[in-house]
């Protein structure tokens, strides 16, 4: 494929075409480091999770007992909880990203975009134990003193919000999730807006829309692949989110329907527990393991194919990550 | 029909303000993490925090120094291990990954990427720690290099790719073979946007915690050996966050600080190295 | 110059781009039922001029606007006056066909019908009906209203916007360019469907082809570094030009 300025045969050419070889070689070696990853990493995750895997099959999913005296471990207070929190990061997250998003691209002065563009982004560069460092000693005293107790007096009565609130609880972790996946949702739902072509929203104002219009019947659904995409993505960063969660949702193996009270999602039981942990405790916290990046694995597949598709290939949003 | 129009034009202004009042309230937590990091880790910050170790439980006084070394060094083993396979994946993708075996390898980078860091860090347990029996900084290091590599693949390729054509063209007519075009030319060309990805990914890096809870495991004393268990910055926040003494929170906020410091210098050197190109960063 | 009363006339509009004025001075009318053309070389402020009648140029950045646009003796930049409104009565194509690919090509139609006002289905169904045969597209689409319009060729698209912007009944159609992007035949059916369109609406076509022009125009105006050179009926224009620069233009010296 390569075209020689000239193809004589002197002592150069095959010591060139060796270098050629040699070079392609040694960076697929890298790359593929990639691939040997991957399956390094699921092979190990199955192995270690198997004497789980056989001792409980399909229950390990379902049941919620968790008893490292007697050996019994079901998983099913994590998984709960893992989507539980994330959906609520989610409900909170996603409105607030998508108009910061719809501000920045179509309505904020031009001086005002790349600022606050990255202030946004900067929310996405603090470390997540930070993050549960501020939900401990700032968030959660604050829900405590100025949201539960009129939030409950409310609606106390429903099942979500019923209980008692010690602090440590499925909302504050909610919470803190969605800050922390704002910036991602933000940022990949801005480069899927921006790159609607302007005639698009031209052709709306041309035909009187508002500009609210304009941004709703034409720019929005243009780009909501991408946006939906984004959403996926900020699903799958929730997901796996460990630290800040491990210290702001109590860790309580329960399965509860209640935001106020404690919690445990399956990246804060490991967290937790893995260093005591010893014989199956520690096989059915490999399980664990391999069910969050089974599941995180599938998300973040459906977040790329969905971005891809409108950036054609383009490692859009990959700085997002 | 008149008030049709007021009435979408009324809609249109309240739905601006919505958009706005979205902006104000994503900012309101960063607005209020700085300050709280400033106001409450300000106090701790003095000589003795950045050169002595933890003091004796329930103690006062005491500092982070090991912490900061620790962050340093497992950090330091960690690009040093993922940032060459990262830029040579990279590459790879860049100029010979056309074919299917580079459409998967830059499919399952985009999905490693996403990869919970929990996840990285028992698998390196298994692999490092449990073989050699006991933890250490340089376990630590590779769970934080597997961590860094797809993130570092995905942003070279990109830097990569945007090199015009026209440069490759130019140096083989020149009769350069393709091996030093790519590494002389294309590579040398896409630098700055390659090292600003490094340093986006070092900063990612430097504030994780859980894959470092089952490799590097943490430490008390000053320790450089990295076969030996080490302490970082972000481990330290978590060890005094939840635990139970007044003093440990406040160094936890001095600390939380110090490492927020590291992340950003980091993150702003990037900034810097890509506007310094002209390049809308 | 005819002496009708004119439904759109632009008195003394200027166009800036922040220091930089790309319209300067123009006073234009265009007598209704007529098409005038807007020729002109490459920068000399047509789309410019073109976009300030429908009040989408202040919508560029740093972009600012002097003078009057009446349309039926109104000013549309009086203070009091309401820009998408003007909008609605001031039908716009562009030179590269845009139909909304989220939408069908019956909802494309429609989509300017459903901005104001509630229509009953049937009225809806009418009006889109009225639009396609009005844009010459209702034949080949009638049967597959539901499919998308990125299954039609580039032509059939520029028609799908033609009737997309008629279709809420606008007193002025804008054209920017807008058989730029399509080939020869296509060209053609859109130059036969301007002549049909000014016997519903005022049409005011940008051009930088010469021929078009001549063409399909009632009236043409010469643009030069953004002022209005010379203005008058289309032959005349291009027989017996009165300024030496129009002159040049048309015979080719330039531009």
């Amino acid at each position: 494929m390569d075209r020689r300025s000239s193809d004589r045969t002197s002592p150069q050419s095959s010591r060139i075409g060796w270098g050629d070889a040699v070079f392609k070689v040694a960076l697929t070696a890298f790359a593929a480091v990639i691939p040997l990853l991957f399956l390094a990493l699921v092979g190990r995750l199955a192995v270690s999770a198997w004497p789980t895997i056989r001792a409980f099959g399909l229950r390990f999913l379902t049941t919620s007992t968790w008893d490292p005296v007697a050996n019994v471990y079901g998983a099913a207070p994590m998984i709960f909880g893992t989507l539980l929190s994330s959906l609520l990061a989610l409900v909170l997250a996603v409105p607030l990203a998508l108009g910061v998003a719809i501000y920045l691209t179509e309505f904020a002065p031009g001086w005002l975009r790349r600022p606050v563009a990255t202030l946004v982004e900067l929310l996405a560069a603090i470390p997540s134990v930070v993050y549960g460092l501020w939900g401990i000693f700032v968030l959660i005293p604050l829900l405590r003193a100025y949201v539960i107790p009129p939030l409950q007096a409310v609606l106390g009565w429903t099942p979500l919000f019923s209980g008692t609130f010690f602090g440590n609880s499925m909302l504050a972790a909610g919470m803190i999730l969605a800050i922390m996946i704002l910036p991602y949702i933000s940022a990949v739902s801005r480069e899927v807006l921006a790159a609607v072509p302007p005639s698009q929203r031209e052709a709306a104002l041309a035909l009187g829309a508002t500009r609210w219009e304009a941004v709703w019947s034409a720019v929005l659904p243009y780009g909501r692949a991408g946006v939906l995409g984004a959403i996926v993505l900020g699903l799958g960063r929730a997901l796996g989110e460990t630290m800040a969660v491990v210290m702001v949702i109590g860790n309580r193996h329960d399965l509860s329907v209640s935001l106020v009270e404690p919690g445990i999602t399956m990246a804060a039981v490991i967290a937790n527990e893995f260093n005591e942990a010893a014989g199956l405790q520690r096989a059915a916290l490999f399980e664990v393991g391999l069910v969050l990046f089974g599941v995180t694995l599938a998300v973040n597949a459906l977040a790329r194919l969905l971005v891809w598709r409108v950036a054609r290939g383009s490692a859009v949003g990959s700085r997002a990550i | 029909m008149i008030s049709g129009l007021t009435r979408r034009r009324l809609l249109s202004r309240i739905m601006t303000g919505v958009t706005v009042l979205c902006a104000i309230l994503a900012l309101a937590p960063l607005f209020a993490i700085f300050g709280d990091l400033v106001v409450r880790g300000a106090s701790s910050l003095n000589w003795d925090f950045f050169v002595k170790n933890p003091a004796a439980a329930g103690d006062t006084g005491g500092g982070v120094a090991n912490a900061i070394v620790g962050t340093l060094i497992i950090v330091g083993v960690g690009s040093a291990l993922g940032l060459p396979v990262g830029i040579g994946a990279g590459v790879y993708l860049a100029e010979y990954g056309g074919g299917r075996f580079g459409v998967t390898v830059r499919f399952l980078a985009d999905v490693l990427t996403g990869t919970p860091s929990v996840i990285v860090g028992v698998f390196v347990w298994m692999l490092v720690v449990r073989p050699m029996g006991h933890f250490s900084a340089l376990a630590g290091g590779i769970a934080l290099a597997i961590l860094m590599v797809p993130m570092v693949t995905r942003t070279t390729e990109e830097m990569v790719r945007l090199v015009p054509h026209s440069l490759r063209e130019a140096a083989l007519a020149l009769g350069f073979p393709r091996w030093r075009t790519t590494a002389q030319v294309m590579v040398r060309a896409a630098w700055p946007g390659i090292v600003t990805g490094a340093l986006v990914a070092v900063a990612r890096i430097a504030g994780e915690t859980a894959p470092l809870l089952f490799t590097a495991l943490g430490n008390l004393n000053f320790r450089t050996n990295v076969l030996q268990p080490m302490q970082t910055l972000s481990l330290q926040i978590y060890v005094f966050a939840t635990g139970p003494f007044e003093e440990w929170h406040r160094l936890a906020w001095g600390a939380a600080l110090v490492l927020m410091a590291i992340v950003l210098v980091f993150g702003l050197s990037a900034r810097f190295v890509t506007r310094t190109r002209f390049r809308d960063g | 110059m005819a002496e009708r009363r004119s439904r759109l006339r632009a008195e003394q509009l200027s166009a800036l781009y922040g220091g930089t004025a790309a319209v300067k001075d123009v006073t234009l009318a265009f007598p209704p039922n007529t098409v005038t053309a807007i020729i002109g070389p490459s920068g000399c402020g047509k789309s410019t001029f073109l976009r300030c009648l429908n009040r989408l140029h202040e919508l560029a950045p740093d972009a600012t606007v002097r003078g009057h646009v009446f349309l039926d003796g109104r000013d549309v930049y009086a203070a009091e006056a309401n820009a998408v409104a003007i909008r609605r009565r001031i039908g716009m194509v562009f030179q590269q066909p845009n139909p909304f690919p989220t939408m069908t090509i019956y909802q494309n139609v429609a989509a300017g019908l459903s901005m104001n006002g509630r229509l009953t289905r049937g009225e809806t169904d009418q009006a889109v009906e009225r639009a396609l045969r009005g844009a010459a597209l209702w034949d080949e689409v009638k049967d597959r209203l539901r499919a998308s319009p990125l299954a039609l060729s580039g032509g059939q698209q520029q028609r799908l916007c033609i009737a997309r912007a008629i279709a809420p009944r606008p007193d002025v159609v804008l054209l920017d360019e807008p058989t730029s992007a399509l080939d020869p035949l296509a060209t053609q059916s859109i130059e036969e469907l301007v002549q049909e369109l000014k016997r519903e609406f005022t049409v005011v076509i940008v051009t930088h082809n010469m021929q078009q022009a001549a063409r399909v125009s009632d009236f043409t105006g010469f643009f030069y570094l953004g002022e209005l050179v010379e203005h008058g009926e289309t032959p005349r224009m291009f027989t017996a030009p009165r300024e030496e620069r129009t002159e040049a233009y048309v015979t080719g010296r330039f531009g």
